[in-house]
Parts: structure tokens; C-alpha cells; sequence
């Protein structure tokens, strides 16, 4: 092995290919922890991370030395605390979860409540969180059609992945439940509740 | 505090964007061109970071209530104050009450106006960006909206006029084959540096579609979603590129078939509608 597959964007980016999630967290823990010189964002994904790197700073040979040496820890999750998010189970796409998973609505509820979570990655909007480690029987595809409008603090399935939605915006999961807890606000300060490395625990309120 | 009196098709504020916030899914956004919202700053004596106003297509009338240092840059278009015409890439004296007009331009689509002290709306994230995409940062401007300027800064402006190079109606943009250029076609890479492709009317401030040979892939598995740089060449499956400019996703789950030379974005942010361009592929 001779470590990760890097892919280079141009001068302002390095693509770093790793085997799962898991290893994406590791290295982003550890680059977060001990940033290389000119690398000013990191973007971490599914199965990459991705290093933006300032043209004028970074030298893309010595970063990508550095990800070689970089020693991610055992976990990359975990160190961001444990947030506690109340949620009401009456989603409109709750009946066809249970269709489509086999279980019953409580169940759905049951297995989404009954795991600890950890917030992945960000994207698609500021503040979303794609969140992983839940119930392996709660993984649904996305809706064959988007929805235009999914208001704030809904709770939603898509894939592996659970997340909430930050504010109001077209969306496409599986709607579950929806959440008072206001995951986003740029008047906080951390804006985000759902940061990579935060884990999470839905509650159900009635 | 300055008015605006029309703010043409589109105008926001701009600054260098919010680096640093992506695993929360805010990009960092910014000027389209960086380059030229710098030399306005410099123009003015402002740090190169301080916030102005990018316009699109001109049509951007202004009227300062005090007397005020100003510089345009950026497209090249007719400017006047108060029906005087003026020079871009200088620097300018506006009185208080005067008006300030940014005409459609003859070349480039972005102008950038800095004022000496920058404008000073409430940062968000450390920026006081307009995010078109995300939606951070104050509004796009429009008509009545009065922006403050901030306290002069100690440095003077130093020159009067910068020496900026015309720009032609050709555009050679260098590119580096991207991190997915491997799920393509021969014919696709071929096709992508040896063919012309033209500006569509898709464009904003996220990217901007472009029309040309259908560049092909050689895979149609799902690529996981992945980070996107600035000045990726992104193809979906409709085979049509988009050019990825600042406000551009964080993340984007199609592969990217080639990238930008970051210089070369700010010269791409200024391509107009219908315009043509080529891409060198270049070993940086």
C-alpha cells in the first residue's frame, strides 16, 4: 500500500481518496488538528476529503507529503460533543419509510431514536449535516421527486443518512419527523449544531 | 453611507469570501474576480480584502452622501459622474449628491466599485460576501438600499490609474486534466481541448453552462458526492460542462473532467454570454 489515492484540482485543490467514511474522518480529525501551509478549507465526503489550497501559499508537492505523513487517530468522530435533538414523528413520508423498510411506523421511530449518530460531513446548504451510524433497516432511497418546498427543521432519510433540514429549501429525502431545535444560525457562534465529529441522539416529543 | 440609486441586472457585495467553513457546507464565495476587486481596493488604498460592489452587465447608478474616493475595475465599460465621463482603473473624486453610472460594457460582464474605507455592511462568517447559492450575506442590492462605508484606512492611494490589459473576444482558458478526467472518453478529453465551446445564457455567479461537443463518459456508475474545487469543469450527465465559479456548491456528485488554473477563473468570471472559449491543457 502507498497510502491514499491524491488527485490533484489544478493549483487549488487535492483530492484525497480514502477506503470509507470512517478514514475520511480520521484524516480530516487529524489535518484539522495539524493544517498543512496554504491549505485554507477542508471538504470532507463520503469516500474523499478534499484540501483547498491557496495558490499563492500552498506548494501542492509538500501538502500532499503531508497527508502521506499525517496520522489519523483510531476515530475521527467523536469529539464534538453530544447533541440532543427532540423530535416530533409525524413526517409525510413516515407510512413509506415503513413500506419501504418493512417495518412498522413505530419501528421507524424506534430504530431512528434508539442509535447515536454522527454528523459525517456537510453540504448541499449551510448548516446540513449528513448524518451516519444509525439502524442499518432505516437506509431508503430518495424520493423519485424533489420536493420544492421542505420547511425548516425537517427530519429526513436518504441512503445511509439521516440529517435535518437547516432552513427552508427544496429537498429530496424521505420526511420523518421535524425538530423545534434550530440547527442553524449565523448570529450563533458555532453557527452549525451539526459539525463533523458531533454526535447525535433524536428524541421523540409528542 | 452610500445610495443606490439602480442597481442594473445584478449587484452585490463582494469580498474575498469565508474560507474555512466548508464541513459546514457554507462555500467561500466572494468576488468572481478576485483579481479585479483587489486592484480596485489598491486603487483606493484599501486592503485588498475590503468589501466593494460587483456589478453584472453594468446599469449600476450610485450616489454617495458625503464626498467619497472611488475606483472601477473590472469590465470595460462607459462610466460617468454626474454625466462627466471617466476612465476605468482610476482613481475617482465623487461629491456628495453627485451620481455615479456604471454603463453596460463594451468588454467583460463584472465590474467591481471600491470605495476608499470599504463597504462596511454586517460581516457574516467573516465576510460580508453575497453567497447567491447558499444565501449568506446581505441582499442583492436594489434600488434605495444605502450601504455604509467605513473609516478611511492610513494608507493613501498611490497611483492614479492602473495599467490593466485589454480584453479581447477570444478566450484560452488553462486547464489541468481533473481528479475524474480518468471517467471520460479519449474523444471526451480530445473533444474538451481540441474543440471551441460557447458561453450559454446559464450563467451566474455559481457557474456557467457551456455549449459544445458532448463530452462522453467511458463509466456510469454513481460518483459518491465529493468536494469541489473553484474552477472545476463539472459534467452531468447531459454531457454539457459547467464551469464552477465562486459561489459554487461545496460538494457536487458529478466527476469533473478538468480544472481551472485558479488565475484563470477570474478571466472565466468575465466571459459573456455567447462569447467563445478554448482550453490549453497546461502542466501548471
Amino acid at each position: 500500500m502507498s497510502g491514499p489515492r491524491v488527485l490533484r484540482c489544478a493549483d487549488s485543490g487535492l483530492l484525497v481518496e480514502l477506503d470509507d467514511l470512517p478514514a475520511v474522518q480520521a484524516l480530516h480529525a487529524a489535518l484539522r488538528a495539524d493544517t498543512p501551509p496554504g491549505v485554507v478549507d477542508l471538504v470532507p465526503a463520503a469516500r474523499t476529503l478534499l484540501l483547498a489550497l491557496d495558490p499563492e501559499r500552498a506548494d501542492p508537492d509538500a501538502v500532499e507529503r503531508a497527508v502521506r505523513e499525517a496520522r489519523p487517530g483510531e476515530r475521527g468522530g467523536g469529539e464534538g460533543g453530544l447533541l440532543r435533538v427532540p423530535v416530533v414523528y409525524d413526517g409525510a413520508d413516515l407510512a413509506a419509510v415503513a413500506e419501504l423498510t418493512g417495518l412498522t411506523e413505530r419501528d421507524v421511530v424506534r430504530e431512528h431514536t434508539g442509535s447515536t449518530w454522527t454528523v459525517a460531513f456537510g453540504g448541499f446548504a449551510p448548516g446540513f449535516g449528513y448524518l451516519t451510524g444509525g439502524s442499518p433497516k432505516l437506509a431508503v432511497p430518495r424520493r423519485g421527486e424533489s420536493r420544492t418546498r421542505v420547511p425548516a427543521g425537517a427530519v429526513g432519510l436518504a441512503g445511509e443518512f439521516s440529517g435535518v433540514y437547516p432552513r427552508e429549501s427544496p429537498g429530496g429525502w424521505q420526511l420523518i419527523g421535524r425538530t423545534d431545535l434550530e440547527v442553524w444560525r449565523t448570529d450563533r457562534e458555532p453557527p452549525a449544531l451539526l459539525r463533523p465529529g458531533v454526535r447525535v441522539r433524536f428524541e421523540e416529543v409528542s | 453611507m452610500i445610495e443606490v440609486v439602480a442597481p442594473g441586472p445584478l449587484a452585490t457585495v463582494q469580498d474575498l469570501g469565508r474560507p474555512g467553513h466548508a464541513g459546514i457546507g457554507v462555500g467561500v464565495s466572494g468576488a468572481a474576480d478576485r483579481g479585479a476587486l483587489r486592484l480596485a481596493n489598491r486603487l483606493v488604498g484599501n486592503p485588498e480584502g475590503a468589501a466593494g460592489i460587483e456589478t453584472t452587465f453594468g446599469g449600476l447608478v450610485l450616489r454617495p452622501e458625503r464626498d467619497v474616493t472611488v475606483a472601477v475595475t473590472g469590465a470595460d465599460g462607459p462610466i460617468t459622474v454626474d454625466g462627466r465621463a471617466e476612465p476605468v482603473n482610476t482613481v475617482l473624486r465623487v461629491r456628495a449628491g453627485a451620481l455615479l453610472r456604471l454603463g453596460t460594457p463594451a468588454r467583460g460582464l463584472r465590474g467591481y466599485v471600491a470605495v476608499r474605507g470599504g463597504i462596511a455592511v454586517e460581516p457574516v462568517l467573516g465576510s460580508r460576501a453575497t453567497d447567491v447559492l447558499s444565501g449568506l450575506g446581505p441582499p442583492r442590492l436594489a434600488a434605495g438600499t444605502r450601504l455604509p462605508v467605513g473609516p478611511a484606512p492610513r494608507e493613501f492611494p498611490v497611483i492614479d490609474q492602473a495599467p490593466v490589459r485589454a480584453r479581447d473576444g477570444q478566450l484560452v482558458l488553462d486547464v489541468v486534466p481533473g481528479p475524474r478526467a480518468d471517467w471520460f472518453t479519449d474523444y471526451a478529453l480530445a473533444a474538451l481541448l481540441g474543440a471551441e465551446f460557447e458561453v450559454s445564457a446559464e450563467i451566474d455567479r455559481v457557474g456557467m453552462r457551456l455549449d459544445g461537443p458532448e463530452l462522453t463518459r467511458c463509466r456510469d456508475d454513481e460518483l459518491p458526492s465529493e468536494g469541489m474545487a473553484l474552477g472545476s469543469l463539472q459534467v452531468p450527465p447531459s454531457g454539457r460542462p459547467t464551469l464552477f465559479l465562486a459561489d459554487h456548491p461545496v460538494t457536487g456528485g458529478y466527476p469533473v473532467i478538468a480544472v481551472l488554473l485558479a488565475a484563470e477563473v477570474d478571466r472565466a468570471a468575465q466571459a459573456r454570454p455567447g462569447q467563445r472559449i478554448r482550453f490549453r491543457r497546461t502542466e501548471r
